[in-house]
């Protein structure tokens, strides 16, 4: 018997099949919090499956998951507590399964957020990642379903993709474990502090919006400088949103 | 001081949001998207317009049009209903065989043989083993068949398809659209679909949609419905027809599951739970070819074993108080004569019995030891023991059995089609019920959503046996 050569595969960072250990339910005494958010049906269960080695039942319909499920797995010497967040169009209604997803990211400020976008269906998943962005900076996104876009033909350049929202693109296809390598390796780098994201900010805000969020933003930013996300604050303190005024109030949002 | 500044920012938001003007919230929106399609224009690149999704459009343009949509869903639940009928006959009977008529007398030998108590004997043997056993033997083959096909479709992307559909008709109800997939969900279990109710925004559609989420048969009803049918409509018709006659039966009472959903929103929706329709986008996913064995893994593991395991959780203590109230006496008479007794007359008029009443007392916490509750019950009655004691389930080995049971304890035509229609309109278990207090946080809307289908239930059954009675 030889001793099987080192491959280039195994020095390369993105060979992780050593180092993930998925663990299942066991999320106990964990190092970083990671959330999946997404449009519905674009496959965020599978992402959680493939990542924690459960079997949360996955369905080819909008609307499966409605509550947030959690599960765990280790990659290197840190652990990771991962949140399935239910399917949504955008954020800017009060239905309750977007307040589950809303709340979650702000709230519950994951290190990380892994936001799943359908490859066939980019433009319109672009919709909530753009609002996603505007609350938290530490962010993936995860373009997975890429085998359905290469059978329909649909390229995407996650180059070009990754430069314009300013946030990390790694394409995946979770039902056949691709790409989920180097995904677990950009969240490790993210919540690692390795990777600074800069996210882009809505640019095409109508002038008149933008002068009252900008204004309203800095008295926020006065009041709480450490603040990621005063932009979007200001947009939900302008749409009379109950929650915000009331986590502003309790000093939640700190 | 703290207090002071964010005062001062929701002022000032007050202030600036009369600058802003009404359309706020569109004019964010129109610029979300307005950046969401820059971003797309520049990254995404597609060879041939045409050639997309046109294979998914095509079958859309089928199984989503006004002539074909409903035949082709009749004919699918059909075809599923009718493989789970033929294809669970065989195993039922082999499970029967082993657990009942094998491993059965074998414990008895060994409890005889190390002495047990007589009561401890027949508690746990059979009370709690019958029950037990008689769950896995005629539960087991339906849903191990029945489970992986409903997911099959499930995953191809049939349900939204469904929804679509139906969604003029939910709309001219006055409930939300999306209340067929939560309907759909419940096709599989009612506490499932009233946590799915989450999808619908609006609270007043989501209570219809809580409300009548039982009149969908869950899994603990179907092999009720299955059963019943095969044994009694199946047998009025010549032999070669009776397959297909039970298939038509358990169709038509999800049909009228169907119907009283939709009677039911109206209803509510005309009266105590008024207000406009929402409209909302239903996006069609691309169908998806499932992963064939990994989905009938998951959905054994997912749905069978754990409805399964429910069943013999729930069935154990059943079959222990079905045990004790048949041994304990009052006076004369065991308690559960007495009970059974008392409650004929209410039970004749429903075309039911005083057995199935008390069956349906005992089964609350789940539908699916409805059956052998009754079965226990009426082999009480009849006092049919066949050499063993009180409260003893007989030796089942086939469906023949079974009906030839039920028709010494007296059972009709009438009495299978009655519970069967009573089995679709009566309270939702304990854990729906359970499920729909947390979901609504209210005891009013909670008891309203559990005691409206038995009312319904006994109504519906009610006229049935009084026109069934003067007809024959």
């Amino acid at each position: 018997m030889t001793k099987k050569e080192a491959s280039a595969c195994d020095s390369c960072a993105h060979y992780n099949s050593e180092g993930l250990k998925k663990l299942g339910v066991d999320t106990t005494d964990f190092d970083h919090v990671i959330a999946i958010a997404g449009n519905p049906n674009t496959g965020k269960s599978t992402v959680f499956n493939a990542l924690t080695g459960l079997r949360q039942h996955t369905g080819n319909w909008p609307g499966k998951t409605v509550a947030r499920a959690e599960g765990a797995f280790s990659y290197g010497d840190k652990k990771y507590k991962l949140v399935d967040l239910p399917g949504t169009y955008s954020l800017l209604s009060t239905s309750q399964d977007e307040e589950v997803a809303r709340n979650f990211i702000l709230f519950g400020k994951p290190d990380v957020t892994i936001i799943v976008a359908d490859a066939c269906r980019l433009e319109r998943n672009l919709n909530l990642v753009l609002q996603i962005l505007e609350i938290t900076d530490k962010a993936v996104l995860c373009l997975n379903l890429m085998d359905e876009a290469e059978r329909n033909e649909i390229e995407v350049d996650t180059r070009i993709l990754a430069k314009e929202l300013g946030i990390p693109v790694v394409a995946t296809s979770a039902r056949y474990q691709r790409g989920i390598p180097e995904l677990i390796q950009t969240v490790d780098e993210i919540a690692s502090g390795k990777l600074i994201c800069k996210p882009r900010r809505i640019k095409n805000v109508p002038n008149k919006i933008l002068k009252a969020v900008t204004k309203l933003s800095a008295e926020i930013e006065a009041e709480f400088p450490n603040i990621p996300n005063s932009r979007w604050i200001a947009l939900r303190l302008l749409e009379g949103d109950s929650r915000i005024i009331e986590a502003l109030k309790t000093g939640e949002l700190v | 001081m703290e207090k002071n500044s964010i005062d001062k920012i929701l002022s000032m938001t007050n202030e600036l949001r009369w600058k802003i003007g009404e359309d706020f919230h569109d004019h964010l929106a129109e610029g979300i998207y307005a950046d969401a399609s820059e971003i797309a224009e520049s990254s995404v690149f597609k060879e041939s317009v045409r050639n997309r999704f046109r294979m998914d459009r095509k079958i859309d343009e089928i199984v989503t049009s006004k002539t074909w949509g409903f035949p082709i869903m009749f004919l699918l639940l059909g075809l599923i209903l009718w493989l789970t009928i033929v294809g669970a006959n065989y195993p039922s009977a082999m499970l029967a065989n082993v657990l009942l008529d094998t491993v059965h007398p074998f414990l008895k030998n060994i409890a005889a043989t190390i002495g047990m108590p007589w009561w401890l004997d027949g508690f746990l043997l059979d009370g709690v083993y019958l029950a037990v056993a008689w769950v896995i033997a005629v539960m087991l083959p339906p849903m191990a068949i029945f489970f992986p096909m409903f997911t099959l479709l499930e995953d191809f992307g049939y349900l939204p398809r469904v929804a679509f559909n139906m969604d003029n008709m939910f709309r001219k109800t006055g409930a939300h659209g999306k209340q067929a997939l939560t309907m759909s969900m419940g096709f599989g279990c009612n506490a499932a679909g009233v946590v799915a109710t989450r999808i619908i925004d609006s609270p007043r559609e989501r209570l219809i949609a809580i409300i009548t989420n039982n009149f969908s048969l869950c899994n603990g009803r179907w092999p009720t419905q299955i059963l019943i049918a095969t044994i009694f409509v199946g047998a009025v018709v010549p032999q070669a027809f009776s397959g297909l006659a039970s298939l038509l039966a358990v169709i038509g009472i999800a049909v009228l599951g169907i119907a009283f959903m939709f009677l039911v929103s109206w209803g509510l929706s005309r009266t105590v739970l008024k207000g406009e329709v929402s409209t909302f986008n239903l996006e069609l996913p691309p169908y998806r070819p499932p992963r064939f064995w990994k989905t009938i893994y998951t959905s054994l593991i997912d749905r069978t074993l754990i409805v399964l395991w429910r069943a013999i959780v729930f069935a154990a203590p059943a079959g222990a108080v079905i045990w004790l109230i048949s041994n304990i006496y009052i006076g004369e008479v065991s308690m559960a004569s007495w009970v059974i007794d008392s409650l004929d007359g209410f039970g004749f008029l429903l075309g039911l019995n005083g057995v199935i009443l008390l069956a349906y007392i005992v089964a609350i916490p789940a539908n699916e030891i409805v059956i052998p509750t009754i079965l226990m019950l009426t082999v009480l009655v009849t006092g049919m023991t066949g050499g063993e004691g009180a409260g003893v389930m007989f030796e089942l080995d086939s469906v023949s059995d079974t009906g030839s049971i039920l028709r010494a304890g007296g059972w009709t035509l009438l009495t299978a089609i009655n519970l069967m229609l009573f089995s679709l309109l009566h309270n939702p278990c304990s854990t729906t019920i359970y499920t729909i207090y947390k979901e609504t946080k209210s005891v009013k809307w909670t008891t309203v959503a559990s005691v409206l289908p038995v009312i319904l239930g006994f109504i519906v059954t009610f006229i049935v046996a009084q026109v069934w009675r003067i007809f024959t």
